[in-house]
């Protein structure tokens, strides 16, 4: 071996073992679009640090730049040891099966996607539960009688996420309109502000006073165009109220960080187990938030329908219609 | 009815802006020899730019300039690489393209933290609405008022911009010296060099006010339509202006006709998605979001006449071949 292979050899070494968790460690692979996104992969990282905070055991964390880089960041860290290797995003499913069937003795999970292996967790979550109680604020809040509903990609669980919502808003009044529009078919369609925004107005001027986002980096676009009018808007994801206070009536938020939590805390006490997870209202898995930013767009009397609405959903008596699963949406 | 088409053109207007600036960006590099297929890389850059100046500034003017600045510096790289050097210039688009992809968002990532998007910004870091002049007290009037209050007025001035710069973009390439020369210099250099100016210097003053018109256009994603950049906001827009110049021929007035043929489908397609069309049923919404690209093929495969572009266009200019 040359002095430079040699090098270079013990180079790789060093960093390898920089690298290494120790046996047992938690793993969390974040997404594309990296851990300070200000939604999906940013909600992962608060679940682990609030493990971290919580139990004092470190946890290590790695963002992928691409797809491709998944498989190999999943293998390495099985490779090293890691337990629970926690991945996030449906886009690393084929990864995740990959290396679950390579390193059978390490447990995987995978957050948003279901990969059906004996050691792999699976955690999706019942986006139309929130996007139900969505609907039913906005009709609520709403003075005219029509709200509008922005998605990003036509993609089912989008179509899923408004089926929930016209079937919130279905139950305040059935007279409701609601306007719905798809910004696109590409994934491209998450990440134009402009057609959002766009869109948004189209719905604005079409009588619209209450619109929510579900579509990424595009509802940006739509929440300032709805700040812009001066109507009211609905966060998705992780909490949007304070990008335009006064103008963002709730924020359904997708707890990822509970499902980080749950497999990082489960691992610790030997309760992981493998399997399908299904987060909704009941499990804390969807939610809504209030706080001193929408503190006075939310009535007593919206607050309270909304948290019987919920409680009816967490204990059965009230089915939100699955357009994913269930079929075509009823209305 | 009525009202529903007016509302319509006034989306038109603003989804067409980008488009005409970017087009008409183009429209001075091509006509002058130098293919720039860079057009959405610039206007990419431009966004991060303002965004980001207008983000720390909190001026909308001082994030215009920034955009400019930096777009100009991509115009001038391609610039540099094509003309000086005569590289290739798809290739030098290209790259420029994905330079401005892989920048803004590592450079948003590393200042802002927020997955690439800059902060937003509001009051005076943005391009607002202007209310032209008697837009409120004619708004009552029958038809006359409803265009001009919500068509003509309400625009952001960059808006006015791009539409003030097609007459002004025929005025500079057929009234003027400089356009004249520009014109030439696409079609045969070898004319223009015989007549003592200098091709380099020429193509280079044609790529700078490429930069700065797509400098415009990038500033008007970020913090004219939008309150922010966000990653890769453009969207294609660049390519589907070079589609606006290809199917405009490399002319002003036409440019502007296929920008707002595109920018209305766009607002077509936003409009008729999810409606019911008499005698149609509902529309595929993909089907109208596919008609820019369809257009523009039908019109490549000569049904709408022949689009021929400058003859010198994509060539590099050589002096003399020793």
């Amino acid at each position: 071996m040359t002095p430079i292979l040699k090098t270079v050899a013990i180079l790789a070494l060093a960093a390898g073992l920089a690298a290494t968790p120790a046996a047992g460690e938690p793993v969390l692979v974040y997404s594309v679009g990296g851990k300070f996104d200000g939604s999906f992969n940013e909600a992962a990282f608060r679940g682990a640090e609030r493990f971290a905070a919580d139990t004092g055991e470190p946890y290590r964390d790695f963002e992928i730049a691409r797809d491709a880089d998944s498989l190999q960041a999943l293998r390495g860290f099985a490779a090293r040891g890691a337990e629970p290797v926690v991945a996030i995003g449906f886009n690393q499913a084929a990864a995740v099966a990959a290396a679950a069937k390579d390193y059978p003795q390490t447990n995987f999970s995978i957050i948003d996607m279901v990969v059906e292996a004996p050691n792999v967790r699976s955690v999706v979550f019942r986006e139309h539960e929130g996007s139900y109680i969505a609907g039913l604020l906005a009709a609520m809040a709403s003075k005219t009688g029509t709200i509008g509903f922005v998605g990003g990609m036509d993609i089912p669980i989008i179509r899923r996420f408004l089926c929930g919502y016209r079937q919130g808003a279905a139950s305040v009044s059935p007279d409701i309109r609601v306007l719905f529009n798809m910004t696109g078919d590409t994934p491209a369609a998450f990440a134009d502000p402009a057609r959002g925004a766009e869109l948004a107005r189209g719905q604005i001027k079409r009588g619209a006073d209450v619109i929510i986002q579900a579509a990424g980096g595009t509802g940006i676009g739509v929440l300032q165009a709805v700040a812009d009018a001066g109507v009211l808007g609905i966060g998705t994801d992780s909490n949007q109220n304070g990008l335009h206070p006064g103008h963002i009536l709730t924020s359904i938020r997708k707890r990822v960080d509970v499902a980080v939590y749950r497999n990082f805390a489960d691992t610790q006490a030997g309760t992981w187990s493998a399997g399908l997870e299904v987060l909704g209202l009941a499990e804390g898995g969807m939610d809504w938030v209030i706080d001193d930013n929408n503190r006075a767009l939310v009535t007593a009397q919206m607050e309270a329908a909304a948290g019987e609405a919920a409680a009816r959903i967490a204990d059965g008596t009230i089915t939100v219609h699955d357009a994913v699963s269930d079929g075509e949406c009823p209305l | 009815m009525f009202e529903t088409l007016i509302f319509v053109l006034d989306s038109t207007a603003r989804l067409s802006t980008p488009l005409l600036l970017a087009a008409l960006a183009g429209l001075y590099s091509e006509r002058s020899g130098v293919f720039d297929i860079g057009l959405e890389g610039k206007m990419l850059g431009a966004a991060f730019a303002a965004g980001t100046a207008a983000a720390l500034s909190g001026s909308a003017w001082i994030g215009l300039a920034a955009g400019i600045v930096i777009s100009v510096a991509l115009a001038l790289v391609h610039g540099f690489a094509c003309i000086t050097n005569r590289g290739n210039q798809i290739v030098s688009g290209v790259a420029i393209n994905f330079l401005a992809i892989g920048l803004t968002a590592l450079l948003g990532q590393a200042w802002f933290g927020q997955g690439g998007r800059t902060p937003s910004v509001s009051g005076g870091g943005r391009f607002g609405e202007l209310t032209l002049p008697l837009a409120e007290s004619l708004r009552d009037v029958p038809v006359i008022g409803l265009i001009y209050y919500e068509l003509v007025s309400g625009h952001n001035i960059l808006v006015y911009v791009a539409f003030l710069a097609v007459p002004f973009s025929w005025w500079v390439l057929y009234r003027t010296r400089f356009g004249l020369r520009l014109r030439a210099v696409g079609e045969n250099p070898g004319a223009v060099d015989t007549a003592g100016i200098s091709v380099t210097w020429l193509r280079y003053r044609a790529v700078i006010c490429t930069g700065i018109l797509c400098g415009i256009a990038g500033t008007y994603l970020s913090i004219g339509q939008s309150a922010s950049f966000i990653a890769n906001m453009t969207a294609g827009k660049g390519f589907i202006a070079l589609a606006a110049l290809i199917f405009a021929k490399w002319k002003p007035v036409p440019v502007m006709f296929a920008c707002l043929l595109f920018g209305f489908l766009d607002a077509v397609a936003i409009r008729l998605q999810g409606q019911q069309v008499p005698g149609i049923g509902e529309v595929p919404v993909q089907a109208i979001q596919a008609l820019p690209y369809i257009l523009t093929v039908v019109l490549l495969a000569g049904f709408i006449g022949k689009a021929v572009p400058p003859r010198a266009g994509g060539v590099a200019y050589v002096k003399e071949r020793s």
